[in-house]
């Protein structure tokens, strides 16, 4: 299939590795930021190509395992309520919150529906006008455009009965977090190509100089992995710490434009919480003080109660690099994707998910 | 309290509810059948864990299944709940290497349903039943209140005339076995998907709904000595391989290369971040061959409908207690192949 089978073909696949053994002279741990770049390389076994001097950690960029356990638990509560309908894209309906999933919450009566784009729910929001419809807005820079332009549409076409409930996270704030850390092992990053798509590459520049760390710009394919592996690497081997793009065949430097506008327009940045890690500053999106009429957590009342994780998961040490998932005494043991303890067991794109999937 | 004191009567595992996830063909639909049916209705037909069961009357040896059909919509490009519940259940009797001879049709209508969907429905059944030669000999009819059904759902059991001494099921294979895949995966299920969600490609993708008995039939005339067969319905070839390396306690190996999925499929699974071995075909399944007959059998699957991209893909390793099953990449690394938790579900990004 064009633009993708030329991306998974062998002879150039073996011949970046053996660029890659070219220039490699010592040990080097590298953190791939995305979900989807973890599941390629987990998926082909693109970490038992390189040599063994590269390491590759898996990073927080999984929308499904950060978004918090409250935000869940909220969007449980929204499905119960009678005359709620709540939509949500398919792979957050196995998540736990601190009791159920929305599963469960759809087999105990509430309506939860899957769908494929938030602006599904306009229509669906027309369909039921007497009916209040949520979207559970959740996700990287990469879900924040349609969400925003979702709500954009509603205010124009005058739809009052439709909300986000939203729990939007960003990059960059999450990247600072693991430099800053005093226990950071990562000393060259590939980002998220898809982040990079809308939102351009200049937020990178400032992490990249003030860490003395290298940031390559990655797709997300076995091809766009290894070169951005190559990218980092020499970089590090010749003392370097830029900002490169190996994604050029989508990522432009200033971004998607109209995009990054109407995500500005609509959101707002705000500290917010991680599933595993914690609340880190200035890391996550909620609409903006003119949307407030489409925030669901207003127009609902709802009271956020805290709720705890278990204590035996180390999902967050996973998502920032510090530990691998089969470390954990949980993984595959009292951890699997039918009873996952931690968020990142049970997304596809989850470091523990991946690991379990095609490694046991 | 300790929660290690507290015992519960079913083990329900955490879900106190059942979930669609139970019934997506994976772990959670294996744990109801391990921890609910099977040690409730336990013999030794149930726990061969085959599609169906081969029953002994004298000397005459039949296979009997069973299987419901819910599917939405009722008609979808390739076929309908009709020809679905007829190939469907036929299937299930030729992965026991049975002639399919008799059904029973179940129909459980909701009430409001249109007389000219049903008498469609009915037509196709009555098709599908010709073509394979079966007869519809018993049914029942039920009808519910408005908004307790979903159209109409159908339930169909066979029974078949097994007229060969073999005995295919996955305590039958032996290492070294070549595993054959009789066509491409995946056309079912994005069918259906497409029909569902109103996805459009550009062109229309068909179900690949078929009966299989026929091709089950010409390996046994052709002397294969066939060790086990089963279908790729809901699970897909992830399923159906987990499910007999367990059954078997047999390791697997295939290649990814080897296994066919059209264009067209992929770019839907690409799309919808979907895993083709993981979608549910209704006209595909695998078989369990010696290997010097590998050739032979494949050569047979290559002629019959549906069969032009069939393939070995992979072999029967050595016998262990908990048996992986292993792919390898066109990359030449391997990773194991699990069965999902519950129905694959499209991924945010």
């Amino acid at each position: 299939m064009r633009y993708l089978d030329e991306y998974r073909e062998p002879a150039a696949i073996a011949a970046c590795i053996r660029a890659i053994r070219d220039s490699v002279t010592r040990e080097w741990r590298l953190m791939e930021i995305c979900g989807g770049q973890t599941h390629s390389i987990v998926r082909y076994g693109l970490d038992r190509l390189l040599p063994e001097t590269i390491s590759l950690l898996h990073g927080p960029g999984c929308p499904v395992c950060v978004t918090p356990v409250e935000a869940i638990d909220l969007a449980i509560a929204i499905s119960l309520r009678p005359g709620a309908i709540l939509c949500s894209f398919g792979d957050m309906l196995r998540v736990p919150g601190s009791s159920i999933d929305l599963f469960m919450a759809r087999a105990a009566g509430g309506d939860v529906r899957v769908v494929y784009s938030p602006l599904d729910c306009l229509q669906i929001a027309r369909d039921n006008p007497a009916r209040e419809v949520v979207f559970f807005a959740v996700g990287f820079e990469t879900t924040a455009p349609a969400n925003a332009l979702a709500v954009a549409q509603a205010e124009q076409a005058g739809i009052s009965n439709f909300s986000l409930l939203v729990s939007q996270v960003l990059v960059p704030p999450a990247i600072e977090a693991i430099l800053s850390s005093p226990h950071n092992r990562v000393q060259g990053f590939l980002a998220a190509g898809h982040v990079c798509t809308i939102m351009g590459c200049d937020q990178y520049y400032p992490l990249a100089s003030r860490h003395r760390v290298p940031i390559v710009v990655t797709g997300f394919e076995p091809l766009d992995i290894l070169q951005g592996v190559l990218m980092c690497v020499r970089q590090l081997e010749s003392g370097r710490a830029e900002v490169e793009n190996q994604y050029t065949r989508t990522v432009r430097a200033e971004g998607n434009r109209p995009a990054r506008e109407l995500i500005s327009r609509v959101f707002r940045v705000v500290d917010r919480h991680w599933r595993g890690i914690g609340v880190i500053p200035d890391s996550g999106l909620a609409l903006a003080d003119n949307y407030r009429q489409f925030d669901a957590e207003t127009r609902f009342t709802l009271t956020v109660t805290p709720a705890s994780e278990p204590t035996d998961c180390i999902a967050g040490l996973v998502m920032q690099g510090a530990r691998r998932p089969h470390e954990c005494p949980a993984f595959g043991t009292t951890c699997t994707p039918e009873s996952p303890r931690g968020a990142p067991m049970v997304s596809t794109e989850g470091a523990c998910a991946a690991y379990y999937q095609y490694r046991r | 309290m300790d929660d290690s004191t507290l015992v519960c009567p079913l083990p329900v595992n955490r879900h106190p509810l059942v979930t669609i996830a139970h019934g997506g063909g994976g772990r959670l639909m294996h744990q109801l059948i391990e921890q609910i049916f099977i040690p409730a209705f336990n013999n030794d037909h149930l726990t061969a864990r085959h599609d169906g069961a081969t029953l002994e009357l004298g000397a005459t040896r039949l296979a009997m299944t069973t299987d419901s059909y819910v599917v939405q919509p009722l008609f979808f490009p390739g076929g309908d709940i009709g020809s679905l519940a007829v190939n469907g259940t036929i299937n299930d009797l030729a992965m026991c290497g049975a002639q399919p001879r008799w059904l029973s049709a179940a129909f459980i209508i909701e009430e409001g349903l249109p007389m000219e969907i049903l008498g469609r429905v009915v037509q196709s059944m009555r098709s599908a039943a010709l073509a394979a030669g079966v007869a519809l000999v018993t049914g029942d009819t039920k009808v519910v209140e408005r908004g307790k059904g979903d159209g109409i759902f159908i339930n169909t059991t066979g029974i078949g005339l097994v007229d060969h001494a073999l005995d295919i099921r996955p305590t039958s294979i032996r290492s070294g076995d070549a595993i054959l895949l009789s066509g491409d995966l995946g056309r079912h299920a994005i069918a259906i998907m497409s029909a569902r969600e109103g996805l459009s490609f550009e062109s229309t993708v068909e179900s690949d709904c078929a009966p299989l008995a026929d091709t089950v039939r010409a390996l046994l005339a052709a002397g294969i000595e066939i060790h086990c067969l089963r279908d790729l319905t809901r699970g897909g070839l992830a399923s159906a391989l987990v499910e007999i390396a367990e059954a078997s306690r047999s390791s697997l190996t295939i290649t990814e290369s080897a296994i066919s999925v059209s264009a067209q499929i992929r770019g839907a699974c690409e799309i919808l971040g979907l895993d083709p071995l993981c979608l549910a075909n209704e006209g595909r399944f695998i078989a369990f061959i010696p290997r010097l007959q590998a050739t032979q059998a494949l050569d047979i699957l290559k002629i019959a409908s549906g069969g032009a991209m069939a393939a070995i893909i992979g072999q029967v390793g050595d016998p262990s207690p908990s048996p992986p099953v292993l792919l390898t990449t066109p990359l030449g690394t391997t990773r194991v192949i699990e069965m999902l938790s519950g129905e694959q579900l499209p991924r945010i990004c």
